[in-house]
């Protein structure tokens, strides 16, 4: 069986796909319990989990291109973004007349913009496959047009992770401004519904959960198959040494564009079904400071593993809302402090502590 | 006007319609390599300076002189790497090596091995020899590809004679220093080239396995046209086989190891000591 056979030797794997089968089928049974019951989660909590999920799509997106072929992206959270903005355009076009202003054709911001009609680019998002398609191509546009022009230069190493980290700020730069027609500083917001559900009922909530666990859960399936053909093998060569992969006939700039692409396609479905739970979507979304974050989840985790970068978002993102909960001040310095010390005692991050201890055994 | 007449002679095609690579390798001359007038500066300094050099089909031939002679930036040239500021340089008699970039080049049909062992670090020794392997190394193929009985039977045949029947499973960064070096032997060998460029393949090896790799060298011209640049002038001496001697980016000899050393400029350069 196909299945099988990707997961073939990969323990880590096989358990977290597991456990998170579980916590698809748990966390709904859990949330229909009574609200005094001992173990009601409630759908605030469901939401949170659902958001985490989607993080931990894009960690395995910046894992499979930092792990495994070596680029350190410093600029992942500019697909994610993007596939969130396509998405919110679509949930932007769904409000129709039951916005502020009444308006069925334009979004709000565009009216208070004394903007007379759809710019262009904003035709064709009140159809749910187009924005789905979308939320998958322009990612992968953008990923592509950037590689193609990067790698082809042979900028490498720390040269290119600034250049990513240039590319998301000049989006996010571009985005604040209001002639760009994505509701400038105030992004998108103030969505009513998804394909005709609510997204404030609890059951769409839960409906949004379960995608994000599905989608995480076949991402991780896609990338594990892609690292174990012989494809994978050669993205690590060239991870490991370039010129000899080049030398023995393989055309680095396509192997690299090819899964650089596939990766910002993770990442943009990631942000899709993060819009729709978190209810917005901002130029803050950009922001430089989000794509390292989403490279310390990773380190923490274990690079090169896949799983492990799922386990450092879900651990780093739990971690931070029970700080900012707790003790808001300290968060920060306690994310500075973890990473200094993953860096220091855990290269191989958390899931090599248990790779250590297996293989002593 | 006579631009436009060159644009539409009838007896060719544009300049851009013309297939870069050409399939199949035409050496009905008899000779696998020309470089002709090649020459090659770095902010000013000239590494290779009008340098005529062929290989003749399954020859093996040696390549000495003292450093910064122009060894390693030849080979460049000829893989692809740097691109010389003059002079030609063709693979068989079709194949213009000028317009091919290195892993066309690679593809074409000449294998490099680096001056220091380059293997996959990460990869078992089994998988440097199957990703090394020819055939098509497009992405999509590479996805999809999966390896045949035939294919597998191969490995172990080079596995074998690179000696490292044993080691299939272990990682090549826990290679010694000349197992790496037969490795990367081995990863040429798995390309199926015609050309085979060898830099320095006995640093760093015990005399048992210098002796090994001669005879391996040796086993291998005839079938392919193998160039070894060596400093080890023992092991350049069991080679047996033609020598050219660079000096300055050009050749300042050619012939027998006893031609080349009784010659007084050669004497004056490199072996004078």
């Amino acid at each position: 069986m196909l299945l099988a056979r990707i997961l073939k030797g990969d323990r880590g794997g096989q358990v977290f796909l597991l456990v998170l089968l579980a916590t698809l089928i748990a966390v709904p049974l859990l949330n229909a319990l009574p609200a005094e019951h001992p173990l009601y989660l409630s759908t605030y909590t469901v939401t949170l989990l659902g958001k985490y999920l989607t993080y931990a799509l894009l960690a395995v997106a910046v894992d499979l291109v930092w792990g495994y072929l070596g680029i350190l992206t410093l600029g992942h959270a500019a697909f994610f973004a993007i596939g969130g903005y396509a998405m919110g355009m679509y949930l932007m076009r769904q409000i129709g007349e039951r916005g502020v202003y009444g308006n069925a054709e334009l979004p709000d911001f565009m009216v208070f913009l004394n903007w007379q009609e759809l710019p262009w680019f904003w035709h064709g998002f009140d159809q749910f496959w187009f924005a789905a398609l979308m939320v998958i191509v322009a990612p992968g546009l953008l990923a592509f047009v950037f590689g193609w022009l990067a790698f082809r230069s042979r900028v490498t190493g720390v040269y290119l992770s600034i250049i990513t980290q240039a590319l998301t700020y000049a989006l996010m730069l571009a985005f604040f401004r209001n002639e760009m027609g994505f509701g400038g500083n105030n992004g998108l917001t103030d969505f009513k519904d998804i394909l005709g559900f609510s997204l404030q009922a609890d059951s769409t909530r839960i409906g949004l959960f379960i995608a994000s666990g599905v989608a995480l859960g076949l991402g991780y399936l896609a990338c594990r198959a892609l690292v174990r053909s012989r494809l994978g093998r050669v993205a690590v060569a060239i991870r490991d040494t370039e010129d000899r992969a080049r030398f023995i006939g393989y055309k680095v700039e396509h192997v690299k564009l090819a899964i650089f692409a596939f990766s910002a396609m993770l990442a943009g479905i990631a942000g899709a079904l993060y819009v729709p739970q978190v209810g917005i979507i901002n130029p803050g979304e950009f922001a430089p400071l989000n794509s390292i974050e989403v490279v310390i989840w990773v380190a923490m985790g274990g690079r090169a593993t896949l799983y492990g970068a799922v386990l450092g978002a879900l651990g780093v993102n739990y971690a931070k809302t029970w700080f900012t909960g707790a003790f808001p001040e300290v968060w920060l310095f306690a994310l500075g402090g973890l990473f200094v010390l993953v860096t220091l005692l855990l290269p191989r991050g958390i899931v090599g502590l248990w790779r250590r201890r297996e293989a002593a055994s | 006007m006579s631009a436009v007449q060159e644009l539409f002679r009838r007896d060719r095609v544009f300049d851009f319609m013309v297939p870069k690579v050409v399939d199949g390798l035409d050496l009905s001359h008899g000779t696998v390599l020309y470089m002709e007038d090649v020459s090659v500066a770095f902010d000013g300094f000239k590494a290779i300076n009008n340098l005529n050099f062929y290989v003749n089909a399954g020859e093996l031939r040696c390549l000495i002189g003292p450093n910064g002679a122009g060894k390693t930036t030849m080979m460049d040239i000829i893989t692809g790497k740097t691109r010389p500021d003059t002079g030609t340089c063709w693979f068989g008699s079709r194949m213009n090596l000028l317009q091919m970039s290195e892993p066309e080049i690679a593809r074409a049909g000449i294998g490099r091995k680096f001056q220091k062992p380059t293997v996959f670090e990460f990869h078992n020794v089994f998988e440097n020899l199957e990703l090394s392997m020819a055939g098509p190394k497009g992405v999509w193929r590479t996805l999809r590809a999966r390896l045949t009985p035939a294919e597998r039977d191969r490995i172990e045949e080079v596995l074998e004679l690179i000696g490292l029947a044993d080691a299939g499973q272990r990682l090549a960064g826990a290679l010694s220093h000349g197992q790496k070096q037969w490795l990367e032997i081995g990863m040429l060998l798995m390309q199926n080239p015609m050309l085979l460029l060898v830099d320095e393949p006995a640093a760093g090896m015990t005399h048992q396995e210098m002796d090994r790799t001669v005879e391996l060298l040796t086993s291998l011209a005839g079938e392919h046209s193998v160039v070894v640049v060596e400093h080890d002038m023992d092991f350049v001496r069991a080679l047996n086989s033609r020598v050219t001697v660079l000096h300055q980016g050009s050749v300042l000899a050619e012939g027998n190891m006893e031609q080349v050393q009784r010659d007084p400029k050669v004497m004056e350069v490199y072996l004078g000591e």
